[in-house]
């Protein structure tokens, strides 16, 4: 159930992790249609893709990654977990 | 309870709205928002109830997430945000770690869910307090994170109808400027002077039982009945049917 785009406003919210903790980075995930640079032309085939990419992606398994303090947010079953252990509650 | 929360959040009608639901469940309150037509996503603690609303195949994306530790969405993400009989949960304290107690996890939560808030928005909680010092800790812990607003209550005076909602503010509370007043409760338009749904229909079967004439069950034609039924199972010595059969004793005195 996650949507990339609700990705998109996931940060990481340990204790004292207040820099560079966005975005979660993905493990494996191997979609590369979308070109890494916004290009300059925003056609109809662009569009498609960036709508595939943003909400028709659901990721079920797998986990998110600070990319600052390194917490292993899991997801199961399309649910992400975003419970913090005690010394990590801000 | 939904729709009243909704009522509260007093959101544009001809926009498309990011809410947040806290302590979504099952997904109740989350199907009343897909009917709405509002895109949503909900946090829950409990992973059973998460289980249910996938289930259901509710539209809005779902985190498991303790609310009193925080929120880790990014500044500005919702339009938005309804609680539904969530908040007293937050006053529990359940174990003795400093960040357990429930004001620090009420102060966290409102500081969290205040900047993931767009500016100006509102976010409507109802919730069932306890006793005054209840709503007096949450609405305090709620100022202090910078949200403006203030307690709504319904149905004031009803035992049962009554319903308590926070309506916070952030900034200028949305709706238009100058719209900081926090919305009055629900008052004159109670069913039936202060009774909740339901109420007539016990009040008529207390009336049954109590009061009226009932038509007592054990009359002439019931012992006529019986008699029959035993003369024709052949039951010995079942008395013959006469002018007495069924008559009150009367006081001999």
């Amino acid at each position: 159930m996650v949507r990339l785009i609700t990705h998109n406003l996931l940060a990481c919210h340990v204790k004292n992790c207040t820099s560079n903790n966005f975005p979660l980075a993905f493990k494996d995930l191997g979609d590369t249609s979308l070109p890494a640079e916004q290009p300059d032309m925003i056609d109809d085939e662009f569009l498609q893709k960036l709508h595939h990419v943003l909400l028709e992606i659901h990721v079920e398994e797998g986990s998110m990654v600070c990319p600052n303090c390194n917490h292993v947010y899991p997801i199961s079953n399309g649910i992400p977990n975003m419970l913090l252990a005690e010394h990590e509650i801000g | 309870m939904t729709y009243r929360a909704l009522e509260l959040l007093n959101l544009p009608p001809d926009e498309l709205s990011f809410l947040l639901d806290i302590g979504c469940g099952s997904g109740l309150s989350g199907e009343i928002l897909d009917e709405e037509g509002y895109i949503w996503a909900g946090v829950d603690i409990a992973p059973s109830m998460l289980e249910v609303a996938l289930e259901r195949e509710v539209e809005g994306d779902l985190f498991l997430q303790d609310i009193g530790q925080g929120f880790g969405f990014r500044p500005g993400s919702f339009d938005g945000a309804i609680s539904i009989s969530v908040l007293q949960w937050l006053l529990n304290a359940e174990t003795s770690h400093p960040t357990s107690s429930p004001p620090h996890r009420l102060s966290r939560f409102f500081t969290t869910l205040h900047s993931a808030l767009r500016n100006p928005s509102r976010a409507v909680f109802q919730f069932y307090p306890s006793s005054d010092d209840q709503i007096q800790l949450i609405t305090s812990a709620a100022q202090k994170a910078g949200f403006g607003g203030g307690v709504v209550v319904d149905y004031p005076n009803s035992n049962k109808a009554r319903k308590v909602f926070l309506v916070l503010f952030v900034g200028g509370g949305g709706g238009g400027a100058g719209h900081q007043q926090v919305p009055e409760g629900l008052q004159g338009e109670e069913r039936e002077d202060g009774k909740v749904m339901f109420e007539r229909r016990r009040e008529r079967e207390a009336k049954r039982e109590k009061g009226g004439k009932r038509k007592g069950v054990k009359d002439k034609d019931w012992i006529l009945k019986k008699k029959e039924l035993y003369r024709q199972r052949g039951k010995e010595g079942v008395p013959r049917d006469s002018k007495f059969t069924g008559r009150k004793r009367r006081a001999v005195f």
